[in-house]
């Protein structure tokens, strides 16, 4: 099906499954409990997992495949959020157009970037990519303050001219995102016992954008293309001298990457109606190398792992705060509780980037695969003791994705 | 009739001349040794044929195109492949994955954004990426990693690839160098088989003696940039002139 094999569409499966019923999966505690704060199922963190997510699929066809560290993708991001707004404003208030206009333009950026910066490879291409990136988050936050709106970021305004659509609602309000009548912003609840399940237009809309986006980089992974540019990771010298022109390959896969970015940037800007400078900075670009890392770059779905697993602490660990802290170890002597606190309160609330670091380190250190890399030793060796069970030694090995 | 025509080349690297008037001509299906001592410029000359150096002075034709001024990807597809001193191969795909990439060049030339068919669809280059690796006697290493294999597996895998190419032109540098005695006669035999078998002209730059006595059927010496002789190899072994180059002026 889909001219997918067994295991990729099992995979697809499973991420649609994932991602559908995150509504559910992300909220285990009910409402009002004390592990209430550990639910990350409330609309607008679960349209950041996927928008993210998205993100890091197509970093990883980048960085996955041709192993070239671009550190400048947030640009992209930012010029896809940017279009995606001055659609807004110009056309009408669909996303559907904002998102094509994101994509393209984002596109037309990055291959103008891609075709300068891939004439060096290695730290000197991260480098270019960065500068790029740099300049275009300074023009945006400054110079170009009457297109991006500068510090201040573009908004939306009631003078817009919404050419296809109107300047304002009969309440004389902004009119919202929408897709043919549905507001992106509309949810519906669903109350069971003490649980509270919220379903989200914007949130379902873009979950079919990141299940399209995953099975177009299946697809990208197992064509012809894709080996090419992992034949450019492995040997550009072999590549050069078997007639294959390395440049064009690699300036596609940044191309590609660059138009997931906008594509990202685009339904931010759909979910959001707003845009700034600060996503285009250079710790936006860092934060998705760090997702495709930590999730195991040139796997299909560790980029998306590691996106949520990095949008979870951004947002969960850094509202735990001492309060919390004191609540939950409320059992101890007054002495020890406090001990306690002092000594976890420089890993929350402000400090989740220190956890973060921390369990960054650990994973490139002892998983350098990623968290996939995990989820396979994991299945290893329960396999393992499964077969020793059995009494029978088997010799199958899983060979990396 | 001469495959590949090189006249009057030199290249300089700062003050070292390292080619000057270097005349070769290699007929075609014929397997053509370059042999000389250290230093003598028998890679920079190599460097020279594939488009990674370009020379001073002087003209290479092959086949009658100039292939001077032209990427190394492009003569390439003009159909000159070369093998490398240590094998150069894709260390992280798998064997069957390193014979399919040449067969893409073959058909899809240089550059072809094949992003969405799978390429276990391609049933062409399947096919012919395991009748290679068949004839190549490594069908029972398709699913290894390449860096996995030893070193004369990995050089038969880059024979393998360059093949597969069709090349007309096959250039070696010093295939067996690094290599213990059995597999040096493993190469040896390959090559002998690989130009009777096919439509195709070496041209090999070895050091070792025996492996360009028991291949070629004509040899160029080369000593300090400049070409010495160009001979039959009954010839070359007796000739002072060659002795001298390589032992020096007092054998």
């Amino acid at each position: 099906m889909f001219n997918l094999n067994k295991k990729d569409l099992s995979l697809l499966i499973i991420v649609a499954v994932l991602t559908l019923f995150a509504p559910f999966i992300l909220n285990p505690f009910p409402a009002g409990s004390a592990m209430a704060q550990f639910n990350a199922g409330y609309p607008d963190l679960m349209q950041r997992f996927v928008i993210f997510g998205i993100f890091a699929i197509g970093f990883n066809i980048l960085f996955g495949l041709t192993g070239y560290l671009s550190f400048g993708h947030a640009a992209f991001l930012g010029v896809g959020s940017y279009a995606a707004v001055w659609m807004f404003k110009l056309l009408s208030m669909n996303v559907i157009p904002a998102i094509l206009l994101a994509v393209i333009v984002s596109g037309l950026f990055s291959l103008l970037i891609g075709f300068v910066s891939l004439r060096r490879s290695g730290i000197y291409f991260s480098i270019l990519t960065l500068a790029f990136a740099q300049m275009m988050f300074a023009l945006a936050y400054s110079v170009l303050t009457p297109i991006t709106g500068g510090e201040t970021g573009l908004q939306l305004a009631l003078n817009d001219p919404r050419i296809l659509g109107v300047s304002q609602t009969a309440e004389g309000n902004i009119p919202v995102p929408g897709l043919f009548g549905l507001e992106m912003r509309d949810s519906a609840d669903l109350v069971i016992g003490g649980w509270v399940f919220t379903f989200n237009v914007g949130y379902y809309f873009c979950a079919l954008v990141l299940l399209a986006s995953f099975y177009l980089s299946i697809r990208i992974f197992r064509s012809p293309f894709g080996m090419m540019l992992r034949a450019v990771k492995s040997n550009q010298q072999r590549m050069n001298y078997t007639g294959l022109n390395t440049r064009p390959y690699t300036l596609a896969a940044f191309v590609i990457s660059g138009m997931y970015a906008g594509l990202a940037g685009g339904l931010m800007a759909s979910m959001d109606p707003l845009a700034g400078a600060e996503r285009m900075q250079w710790t936006a670009s860092g934060e998705v190398v760090l997702m495709t890392i930590l999730g195991g770059a040139g796997t299909l779905i560790g980029p998306v792992l590691g996106a949520g697993f990095i949008k979870y602490f951004e947002n969960i660990f850094s509202k735990i705060n001492d309060n919390v802290l004191h609540s939950w170890f409320s059992f101890l002597p007054d002495g020890l509780e406090d001990a306690v606190v002092f000594i976890i309160h420089p890993f929350i609330g402000k400090g989740w980037h220190l956890t973060l670091g921390i369990l960054f380190m650990l994973v490139v250190i002892f998983l350098p695969g990623g968290l996939v890399e995990g989820g396979q030793r994991i299945r290893g060796w329960l396999k393992n003791r499964k077969t020793k069970d059995n009494g029978s030694a088997s010799h199958e090995t899983n060979p990396a994705e | 009739m001469s495959i590949l025509e090189v006249k009057n080349v030199g290249k300089r690297f700062g003050g070292l001349q390292a080619l000057s008037e270097v005349n070769l001509s290699v007929k075609e299906n014929s397997v053509h040794a370059i042999i000389g001592p250290n230093g003598a410029g028998k890679s920079t000359l190599l460097n020279c044929l594939v488009g990674k150096l370009i020379p001073d002075t002087g003209s290479v034709m092959f086949d009658g195109q100039s292939v001077l001024g032209r990427a190394p990807y492009e003569i390439n597809q003009m159909g000159i492949s070369r093998v490398f001193q240590t094998p150069e191969i894709f260390g992280d795909l798998t064997v069957l994955e390193n014979m399919m990439i040449p067969c893409f060049a073959k058909r899809d030339g240089a550059f072809e954004l094949n992003a969405l068919s799978a390429v276990l669809s391609q049933k062409d280059i399947l096919e012919k990426a395991e009748h290679m690796l068949e004839e190549m006697n490594m069908a029972d290493k398709r699913h290894m990693h390449a860096a996995a294999m030893s070193r004369g597996d990995k050089r038969r895998l880059e024979i393998g690839m360059c093949l597969s190419q069709e090349p007309r032109l096959l250039l070696l540098d010093e295939p067996t160098a690094g290599m213990a005695r059995a597999d040096t006669n493993n190469t040896i035999d390959l090559l002998k088989q690989i130009s009777d078998e096919r439509d195709i002209t070496i041209a090999i730059i070895e050091h070792d003696m025996h492996v360009v006595f028991s291949l070629a059927n004509r040899i160029t010496v080369l000593a300090q940039g400049t070409p010495l002789v160009e001979d039959d190899p009954q010839n070359i072994r007796g000739n002072p002139k060659v002795r001298e180059a390589y032992l020096g002026e007092s054998a």
